[in-house]
């Protein structure tokens, strides 16, 4: 036993999968208190709704959820960061849904087309927010709900005036339908793999190449971040545009799998997405967090959405369980963030001391 | 004759129709600690922020070795090798200290087409740096900034500068905050500064900070000169005078003591 503990000891951080080194480690990094919430919820599911939680079905279902709100919680998690907030989302998501059911429906051109047109509308707006945020210096909040109503009403006035109507159909080719609309093993949207790709270009940006750092000293300090050199305008631009484009993407891929597009519908991603963000422990006044984070917060926020449904509870108590979490993961991610301020690298007692 | 680094002629600032600094004229050369003294809204921050290119003197000129500049942008200023450090150090408090020290200049390594942050340089670089100014406790460039201790920030902001190849480092009131023993540990840190060959401008309005490690001192009063001395020629009690405006902790020495109401004895003579 003693020997054991002691090896473990001088080998540091490197140590046993629990060595107190690691467990300190762990618990300092922003997604320490999403982790212990998603499992949490998980066991609570478990127990209450028993083994169909954890049937192909089960996951699938909760998959599904995470995997098209993940893809546009990871680029308003960056943005959240960075100190910005992007609320046009849930009017970008259908204009870009009616958009490639337009083209590609209505006037029925060939879908490459559509749904570049569809990424163009996601992109454009991101660059309009962006643009006004470093010019205007109103709060990214009061700007992209501007946004989020001027897009609306233009989607509404143009789907109307091309169509006569507010909502279109569309029957993709079978390629599109493949990688877009498919449901793998005839649950499993194809969505979640796409959700798997933006994860990794999401952690490659905050967390491997040198523009992460900028993100972080953006939401940090701006002004700082300016002196130091950071082209500001351009990343915060940079942010808007692909949180724009993923919003783009989730509204394309929603036009492949039901086949058709309403004006309504979006709304619900906004707070949403804001929501598995933050749950992941991304502090909501920039400057914190992590994507493995937004992942697990996704991940609960969808695992509660769902696994209501396959307990004996009244399904609206599924809300007052997001809610609760909510509130419950500011106040452990608070705590948490104050244990990354305070922790020191504790020396290993009889370890070498500098 | 080599030029002083950094030179002010005759700079006067006004804000609108506030003048804020009249005809201020100071020189500070390589490996010289300038103090600049002076009470509240003496004008200090003013007369720094011009230094550091955030605001641009309404008249008067500036010299860097012996040439005239003009400064646009606060970076213009930081271009030149003029670093300054707030009261706080560091201002970014959830950053760890590795990402911190290399904001905007962030070691690069390649991946095929990818570019990876070298987070493993970045802490030792970091690490390294704050230990060669003495702050040995500070060996884990994980560690967010935010966790260390008021000197702690202080010393790495100074090393971080020293490191970037600052010529010209201004300290505003970087021991206003601290305890006796931090305080002690950033003067120590100012003097290692100087020591390698920078140029230190440190404000301050605790005069025994000054005096531990000044060359050079420059009084503050209501926004002009009101002394420019070497390091010896004054004494503490004279200093503080000054600050305070001339004969004023003198007078209201007096002023306390009539206000005592009747009182035995002969009033204290007033120090000279
Ligand atoms: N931007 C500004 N506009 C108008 N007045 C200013 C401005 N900045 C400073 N002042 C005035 O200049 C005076 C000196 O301020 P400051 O340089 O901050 O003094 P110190 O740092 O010595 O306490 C104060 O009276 C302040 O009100
Ligand atoms: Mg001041």
């Amino acid at each position: 036993m003693t020997s054991v503990t002691r090896s473990g000891s001088v080998q540091g951080a490197g140590g046993g999968v629990l060595s107190p080194a690691r467990l300190g480690q762990l618990l300092r990094r922003p997604e320490a208190g999403s982790l212990l919430g998603l499992l949490a919820v998980f066991v609570f599911f478990v127990v209450a709704a028993g083994q169909i939680f954890v049937s192909p079905a089960g996951f699938a279902s909760w998959l599904n959820v995470a995997a098209e709100i993940g893809i546009v919680a990871l680029p308003v998690g960056l943005l959240m960061i960075a100190g910005e907030l992007d609320l046009s989302i849930g009017s970008v998501i259908p204009a870009s849904s009616l958009t490639v059911a337009i083209i590609s429906g209505h006037y029925g051109l060939p879908e490459a087309l559509g749904i570049a047109a569809a990424l163009t509308v996601g992109l454009a707006v991101g660059f309009v927010n962006g643009f006004i945020v470093n010019r205007s210096g109103v709060p990214s909040l009061i700007v992209t709900i501007g946004t989020m109503f001027a897009v609306m009403g233009l989607t509404l006035g143009l789907s109307v005036l091309l169509t006569g109507s507010t909502s279109t159909s569309v029957v993709p080719a079978p390629f599109y339908k493949a990688i877009l609309g498919q449901f793998v093993g005839g649950m499993f949207q194809i969505t979640i793999v796409w959700w798997a790709g933006f994860i990794l270009v999401a952690g490659y940006l905050l967390h491997v190449s040198p523009v992460g750092n900028w993100i972080y000293a953006l939401g940090g300090d701006r002004k700082s971040a300016r002196n130091a050199g950071i082209p500001t305008d351009r990343l915060t631009i940079g942010l808007f545009m692909l949180s724009g484009l993923a919003a783009a993407f989730v509204g394309v891929g929603q036009a492949m799998v039901y086949q058709s597009a309403q004006v309504a519908g979006g709304q619900s991603f906004i707070f949403n997405s804001i929501m598995c963000v933050v749950i992941g422990g991304v502090l909501l006044t920039g400057g914190f967090g992590s994507v493995p984070g937004i992942v697990l917060g996704t991940i609960t926020f969808a695992m509660v959405n769902q696994g209501i449904y396959f307990t004996g509870f009244d399904p609206n108590l599924g809300s007052v369980i997001i809610g609760a979490l909510l509130l419950l993961a500011v106040l452990m991610n608070d705590t948490f963030r104050a244990m990354a301020l305070s922790y020191a690298t504790r020396k290993t007692p009889g370890g070498p001391k500098p | 004759m080599t030029h002083p680094v950094l030179e002010l002629r005759n700079v006067s600032k006004s804000f609108g129709p506030i003048d804020v600094l009249h005809d201020i004229s100071l020189k500070v050369n390589a490996g010289e600690v300038l103090c600049l003294l002076g009470d509240n809204g003496a004008g200090k921050s003013t007369l720094i922020m011009t230094l550091a290119g955030v605001h641009k003197p309404t008249t008067g000129e500036i010299f860097m070795d012996g040439e005239g500049i003009r400064f646009d942008r606060p970076k213009d200023a930081a271009d030149r090798g003029i670093a300054t450090v707030h009261q706080f150090g560091g201002t970014f408090p959830l950053m760890s200290i590795g990402r911190s020290f290399f904001v905007g200049v962030e070691p690069v390594r390649k991946f095929g087409p990818l570019r990876i942050f070298d987070r493993k340089t970045a802490n030792q670089t970091a690490v390294k740096a704050v230990q060669e100014f003495g702050i040995t406790r500070i060996d884990d460039g994980d560690r967010l900034i935010g966790g260390l201790s008021g000197g702690e920030r202080q010393a790495l902001a100074i090393a971080r500068a020293v490191h970037f190849g600052a010529r010209v480092l201004i300290l505003d009131e970087p021991t206003a905050a601290l305890g006796v023993k931090q305080a002690s540990h950033v003067l120590r840190i100012v003097l290692e500064a100087k020591k390698r060959g920078i140029a230190v401008i440190f404000i301050t309005h605790q005069v025994t900070h000054a005096m531990a490690v000044g060359d050079h001192f420059a009084v503050l009063i209501r926004g002009a000169l009101a002394a420019n001395f070497m390091r010896g020629e004054k004494s503490r009690e004279e200093i503080t005078d000054l600050m305070a405006g001339g004969e004023a902790l003198a007078d209201l020495g007096a002023e306390i003591e009539s206000r005592m109401g009747p009182h035995d004895g002969p009033p204290p003579q007033p120090a000279a």
